[in-house]
């Protein structure tokens, strides 16, 4: 086919295309992840027996607050990288470092203000074995909703879009998980939360390269 | 140059925002002129593979018209084409996996606006095979609207299928035809 005949076929009978169609995608792959996150939380695991009185503790929001930072660092990288010619920019990576950096100072803080037997428990406390892995369980909602958001835009640079949608991914998981977690250190936080955010990161940057070509 | 660059951004930024409202007739205008300029950008960078150059021009075209829902008013219109046209290149060199055709180099400083070649030679695959390997849901709402210039409710007659489903017939079908292209469907 000619060029000036295929160009005819693609300008035939067009429909209008609404804008915002970047953050319609997100918005509902974050509305459905989160509330799917929520729902396998409160069925599988349960929701702590003790959030009202866990909510009085300045720790507790710490622990929400540091994947929601992230959450938002992650939403914002998406949905640049979504778009073609939009650059990612260092407000993202300011927004992610930030709350990192955060929460390593409290968790060296931490470990430094008690003995050296007692670090080791402040470290692992009673679920560092399952902590990670329950968090990409909780992530596979979002994962797959922003995986969906994504693929239906224009990420030019896969890896990165994918390593962000997964980190939206495990950082909403992260927020949700901390509803029914009971452990109350920062350097559990700065540690088992940080790796389970990890996890689904490095899965979405391994399969963005496969799954968001276009 | 630079005040031939941007009075090209003006004006392609505004066919293709009316296009996007509706205007079949801007569009059309809009993709004319870019294939132009991506013939002319594309025939820089394959200098090795002269033959691929149209075939290029045609699945960028496509990129672009799959993809339009990305471009938001308040964005200019050249980084996001160059993006789209980068991507699609480097695309097309992994698929060849041309290892000397990847020595050539892909700088920033060569914008898509900066030549334009309306001479089109001739494309090497033809995209009326492919659409006829579509699904009938997607190929008919695609051969009566696009193809014959049928309206939506025209379409849905000749085919007996719904409106929402010609246009989603459509849509999905340029969709299936640039992951044939691409090899990733």
């Amino acid at each position: 086919m000619k060029t000036d005949d295929f160009v005819n076929l693609l300008a035939n009978g067009i429909e209008p295309v609404k804008s915002g169609a970047t953050a319609r995608r997100h918005a509902l792959a974050l509305g459905w992840g989160g509330l799917g996150a929520m729902l396998l939380m409160a069925t599988l695991l349960g929701v702590r027996a003790d959030l009202a009185a866990a909510m009085r503790l300045p720790m507790f929001w710490v622990k929400l607050l540091f994947p929601i930072c992230i959450a938002l660092a992650a939403l914002f990288a998406a949905m640049r990288l979504a778009r073609p010619g939009v650059a990612l920019g260092r407000a993202p990576l300011a927004l992610l470092v930030a709350p990192v950096i955060g929460i390593w100072a409290m968790a060296a803080y931490a470990l430094v203000s008690v003995s050296p037997e007692q670090r080791l428990t402040l470290l692992l406390g009673r679920t560092w074995t399952v902590c990670p892995l329950l968090i990409v369980m909780l992530s596979l909602p979002t994962f797959a909703g922003a995986f969906w958001a994504m693929k239906g835009l224009a990420p030019t640079r896969p890896a990165l879009a994918g390593a962000a949608a997964g980190l939206l991914a495990g950082a909403v998981a992260t927020a949700v998980y901390a509803l029914h977690c009971p452990e109350m250190t920062s350097p559990f936080l700065a540690t088992w939360y940080l790796l389970g955010m990890a996890l689904p990161t490095a899965a979405g940057a391994l399969l963005g390269t496969r799954l968001l070509r276009w | 140059m630079m005040n031939e660059k941007s009075a090209t951004e003006t004006r392609l930024r505004a066919l293709l925002l009316s296009g996007m409202a509706g205007d079949g007739a801007a569009y059309h205008v809009f993709l004319k002129e870019l294939s132009a300029h991506f013939r002319a950008f594309f025939r820089r960078r394959l200098i090795r593979l002269p033959d691929d150059v149209e075939d290029l021009v045609q699945e960028t075209l496509l990129a672009v018209h799959n993809q339009r829902h990305t471009f938001e008013p308040d964005q200019p219109l050249t980084p996001w084409v160059h993006a789209i046209a980068r991507y699609k290149l480097v695309d097309l060199w992994r698929r060849r996996a041309d290892r000397e055709a990847l020595h050539e180099p892909l700088d920033d400083q060569m914008e898509v606006f900066a030549a334009s070649d309306a001479e089109a030679s001739d494309a090497r695959r033809d995209v009326m095979n492919l659409l006829e390997r579509l699904p009938e849901r997607q190929r008919l709402p695609i051969r009566y609207m696009k193809l014959e210039g049928l309206s939506v409710v025209e379409t849905a007659r000749a085919t007996g299928m719904s409106e929402s489903a010609v246009k989603v017939g459509v849509h999905r079908g340029l969709k299936s035809l640039a992951a044939m292209i691409g090899g990733n469907s």
